[in-house]
Parts: structure tokens; sequence; C-alpha cells
């Protein structure tokens, strides 16, 4: 009862005319930013953030705005994954699997149509399921304490790193990076100034935007710089677009298994999405009887990885907006937004501000249909996106990126700092140091420390104090395992290579 | 190699960190960790990392080529102008030139950048002064009066 009740609350204000008209530029915008190749779902939302600030939107509207762009990415990550072979954003990769090779037996309008389908069936399913966890394990985090929320922290940055990177040193220290950024200022708890050089700029400590957008969008610029538009290759025609409404209705139990898999991997801190189409796809192919046609166009393999990844989307929303800890890059990014914005997610945020988060779950909902109407009869429009040139798109993309960050403080330092950010990034990813640790770490760093300096004093400085309960030991052990784990599962985690 | 070099590079900040935070001063009423004890445990955590990547580096990745390199380096310094004169001389000319050279750096077509950079200075400004209302002056302000 209480649930529609909070839906009621909800549909009140996502079918409001601002917020609903906020939720169709961001189901647009996200298309187009997902379609995009090499503009991914976090890069996407990074830039946009600071300019969702100069609309000055309330906490709500601003944070619509930018869960829309987010699952739109997801939504137009397989478009050039399928007509061109290159993923619009990294969980799309494993479109390309079977998509562009069904692209080019001359079905590539079938294929966009039935991932459009499935991934609207792994989102939508995924927001229901985030509707109907998300308030309950919201109930289970009323429990956590100072230590049990140091615990997960600890969690998030183990699992984190854990599954992206080849090198669990590479993860650790990218984490280490970010903890230690995130010290740089005017310590909360005394008063005094930490790691400032004396650089009277650096009081406020460093701004997680200016960190946000130069590690992802400044980075891409040098990357696309270093490969100079190489991934512009030459697609597949389109031709006519029809429904394949046999094709739907045969991958049925695919899309409904493979949500399932998704909206898993993505409730699970670190996982994120890539890892959902990754499971998604994989577990499709263990089950099928025949499983040569894999690779070649199966319309299983193209139905999936985007039920999956789009679920997982859904899914890592859940631990995002319940503990605060986000379960994937771009929640992170998400993350950064409520901060900027005063929310603290957590617990209390679905009691004290229901408003927010029930308002976000009813346009979810609503933005699931606007994203299937985009995405499948509109689908033309947003291939045409795709014959934007890199040599005009990047710079673009540099421009509005100062000017997000310029217009949020006015000083040229935060943009030499991001520019800074942007060099860091581009030595992290040549090294294969994942850079979202870096931004987890500059984001939860505080509140990792706070956590343990609370735990402290109430245990008058008794270090036994952080496993004193089950739920802070369970978390720990957790995290002993995700940091391990992957070193063992690496061999069965090997990605599939793309055809050529 | 790579990873050797970026290793030692990070031990040095790690153990430069951890040497800052010795000469933080605790304040008398300090909670019980106070302000040191976290630097310590993530320099420490950092320190180990960084040595286990000098020990066992990966595979050197590719680096790129001296040509690039300098595309690279010159992609650094426009953005370095940029953020520099973007208070100074407006939005439109700084935005243009910029643009045009980073285009210029992705496609050397002097034509294609020109427009590139010609297009996006002008649209972005519409989009950003009138669509979004920020505060941006299309020209230096010493032109402006």
């Amino acid at each position: 009862m209480e649930l529609f009740q909070n839906l009621a609350l909800g549909f009140g204000i996502a079918l409001t005319l601002t917020t609903l008209s906020l939720a169709i530029i961001g189901c647009i915008l996200g298309t187009i930013i997902g379609a995009l190749p090499g503009l991914g779902p976090s890069n996407g939302v990074a830039i946009l953030i600071p300019l969702a600030f100069t609309l000055e939107l309330d906490a709500t509207q601003a944070l619509v705005l930018m869960t829309s762009v987010y699952y739109g990415a997801m939504y137009g990550g397989r478009i050039s994954s399928i007509l061109l072979n290159i993923p619009g954003d990294e969980p799309a990769m494993m479109t390309t699997l079977d998509g562009y090779p069904m692209a080019k037996k001359g079905r590539a309008g079938d294929a966009l149509v039935l991932s459009g389908v499935s991934s609207f069936v792994g989102a939508f399913l995924a927001t229901i399921g985030l509707m109907l966890l998300a308030p309950i394990l919201a109930r289970v985090a009323f429990y956590f304490g100072p230590a049990e929320y140091f615990a997960l922290y600890l969690l998030a940055f183990c699992t984190l790193g854990g599954i992206g990177a080849e090198n669990q040193a590479k993860s650790a220290i990218a984490v280490c990076l970010g903890l230690g950024i995130s010290m740089i200022g005017v310590d909360n708890s005394t008063g005094m100034t930490r790691f400032t050089g004396g650089n009277l700029h650096l009081y406020d400590g460093v701004d997680f935007l200016v960190a946000i957008v130069g590690l992802f969008a400044v980075t891409e610029i040098f990357v696309f710089i270093e490969s100079r538009g190489k991934d512009s290759a030459i697609g597949v025609k389109l031709g006519k677009i029809s429904i394949p409404i046999k094709d739907i209705l045969a991958t049925k139990w695919t899309m409904l298994r493979a949500t399932t898999v998704g909206f898993i991997a993505g409730v699970l801190p670190g996982a994120g999405a890539s890892l959902g189409s990754f499971l998604a796809y994989m577990s499709e192919k263990s089950l099928a009887k025949e499983k040569k046609t894999f690779g070649t166009g199966d319309i299983r393999g193209v139905a999936a990885p985007e039920a999956g990844n789009n679920a997982a989307a859904g899914g890592a929303l859940v631990p995002m907006l319940t503990l605060g800890v986000p379960g994937s890059g771009t929640t992170a990014v998400l993350l950064a937004l409520l901060m900027t914005l005063n929310i603290t997610p957590g617990p209390l945020l679905f009691n004290e501000r229901p408003e927010v988060v029930w308002g976000l779950i009813a346009t979810l909902l609503i933005a699931n249909f606007v994203l299937l109407i985009l995405n499948v009869p509109l689908v033309k429009v947003f291939t045409k996106i795709l014959q934007v040139p890199a040599s005009f798109l990047l710079p673009g993309v540099a421009m509005v990126s100062f000017v997000g960050i310029y217009s949020l403080s006015g000083s040229y330092f935060d943009l030499l700092l991001m520019i800074g950010f942007g060099v860091l990034g581009f030595t992290l990813r040549k090294l294969k140091i994942p850079a979202v640790p870096v931004i987890l770490g500059i984001l939860l760093g505080g509140h990792m420390e706070v956590s343990l300096r609370r735990a402290m004093v109430l245990s008058n400085g008794d270090w036994t104090y952080l496993f004193n309960s089950y739920i802070s030991v369970g978390l720990w052990i957790a995290a002993f395992i995700g940091f391990i784990a992957p070193i063992f599962l690496r061999s069965y985690l090997k990605k599939p290579t793309p055809i050529g | 190699m790579s990873d050797r070099i970026f290793g030692s590079i990070l031990t040095i900040l790690a153990l430069t960190f951890f040497v800052s935070a010795t000469q933080l001063e605790s304040p008398f009423f300090a909670d019980p960790l106070g302000p040191k004890n976290f630097p310590f445990i993530v320099s420490g955590a950092a320190l180990i990392c960084s040595i286990t990547m000098i020990i066992k580096p990966d595979k050197d990745p590719l680096w790129p080529n001296v040509k690039t390199l300098i595309k690279l380096f010159t992609a650094l310094i426009v953005l370095i102008l940029y953020a520099f004169s973007l208070k100074t001389f407006g939005f439109l000319l700084p935005t243009a030139l910029a643009s045009a050279a980073l285009s210029y750096l992705i496609q050397p077509s002097i034509f294609k950048s020109s427009a590139t950079g010609l297009i996006l200075s002008l649209s972005l400004f519409t989009i950003f002064k009138f669509g979004l209302g920020l505060s941006l002056f299309p020209f230096p302000k010493f032109l402006l009066g």
C-alpha cells in the first residue's frame, strides 16, 4: 500500500510539464551521446552536470534530467555497435559481437529494433526492480553505524577496481590516488588545512566535478587526438525499418533472463553495466543448444547484452540511492551530482526527501517509453548522428567541458586543474589503471574518513569496534573476497574479441 | 618499464604524502584518530601498491610516436591557453581559435578546421548565452569598455 502512495507522489511530480520536458530532453541528449562512438554515459553525464547547474533546477529536476541522459546513453550505445562495429560506449561492446554481423547480412534495421525493444525490457523491468528493492535495502541501511559505513566504502573500493582492472595493485593505486586527493583542503573536524601546499585555491579542496570532467572528457580529447579518429569506420547501410515481431517473440525469454542477470550485476557494487551485458551474453550462450550461431548474427546475441546492460544500469541506481555507494562509473558521476546538490544519498533520503526518490523512479518509468519511441520508430534520425566527424565533435566536447566548469567557478585555476586531470587520465588509460576508482576515492574519501573518525570517537580509539557487528564483519569479508576473487576469475572473465 | 617509472613516481608521492602528514599538528582537543592517521593508512597502502607495480610490472603499453606526442603536447598548450584567455579575450575569439586548432590536430584540413571553429564558436555562444543564460562576454572586455 505504501508503495502505491509513494508511486502516486512520484507520478504527481513526474507528470508536471517541466519534469516531463526535462526527461524527454534528457532522453534525446542521452541517445545522441550514447550513439556517438567514444562518448559514453559517464562522459556525457559528466560534461552536462555543470551545465545543469546553470539552469538552476531543483534537486529532483536535475536528477531527472541527468538520469534520463544516463538511461538514454545506455539505449543509444548500441546504434554504433550495430552499424559501425564500434561500441558507442563500453557496455555496448558485447552488442557488436552479433549486432554487426546481423547488420552485414542486411538486417541492420531488424537488429536496431530488436535491441531497442530488449533495451526497453531490461531498463523497464530494472526500474521496477529498483522500485521494489531500494526501499527494502534502505531499511537495512538504517542499521548502519559509522563502522558499517566504513566497511561499506571499503567494499565499494575493493570491488569497483577489482572487476574492471586487470591488475589489482593498479586498481588499489587508483583508489589511493582518489583518497589522497579527497584529503586536500580544510579538515572539517579540526579546521586545519592539509596538503594544500599553501595554495589558497585548494583550501576548499578539489571540486569533484573538475576532477570528473577532466578525467572523463579531457582525457577523451587526448585519446581521440592520439587515434586521430581512426574509429570512424565505414558502416553498413540501414535500409528500411520494420518491426521483426517474430524475432522479438522468439527472444522473449532471452530478454527476461538477461534482465535478471544484468540487474543483479548492476546492484552489486562495482560490477556495473559492462559486466551486466557480458554475463547476460555469456549465460545465454551457455544455455543455447546451438552455440555456433553466436558471433554470426544470432538474434539472442543481440537481445541478451542489450537487455543485460540496460537492466544493470537500473540496478546500479539501487546501491547509489540507498547506500550512497555507486555501482558503476556513471552512477559515481550521478552521486557527484547529488552531493553537489547537497543531497546525501542513503536511507534517510527515502524518509526525508521522498519526492526526490519517487519523482525519479516515476520519471524513469515514463522515460523508458519515451526512449522506446526514440529508439524504435525514430532510430533512423539518430543513425544520422554517426556521420558527425570526430574533428567537429571533439572540439565541441572540449569547449562544452570548459564552459561548464568555468560557469561553475569562474576561475582559471579550476580549468587548469581540469586539464591536469585530463593529462592524468590519459596516463592512467595508457598504463591500464582504471580512472573510476580515482573518482570514487575523491567522492567518498571524505565520508570514509569521517566514518572512521566517528567510529573511533564512539569506541574511544578501540580499533576492534570496526568489527563489532555481523553487518560490518560480513562487509569486510565481502570486501576481501571482492578484491581477491578477480585474480582467480580473470581467465573466466576474459572477454571475447569482436570480429574485425 | 613504464609501470616501473610510474610506480617509482607514486612511491615518491606516497612518501611525500606520508612525511607531510607527520608534520600536521594535532590540535589539543582532537578526536582519537586525529587528522594524521587516515593519511597514514592511505599513504601506506599506496606505498605497498606502487612497490608492487615496480616489482611486478605489466607489459609496456604502446606509447604514441614522436609526431603524435608533439600533437598531444600542442593540444595541451592549446587547452591551457584557452583556459587563460577565456576571461580576458571573451568567448568568441578564443573558442573559435581553440576549436579550430583541436579540429586541425584530429583532421589536418585548414578549410574544415576553420569552419569547425567558426560554427562551434557561434553556435555554442548562442546556446550558452541565450539558451542557458550564462554570463559570457562575446568580445574582449577592453573592447566592450
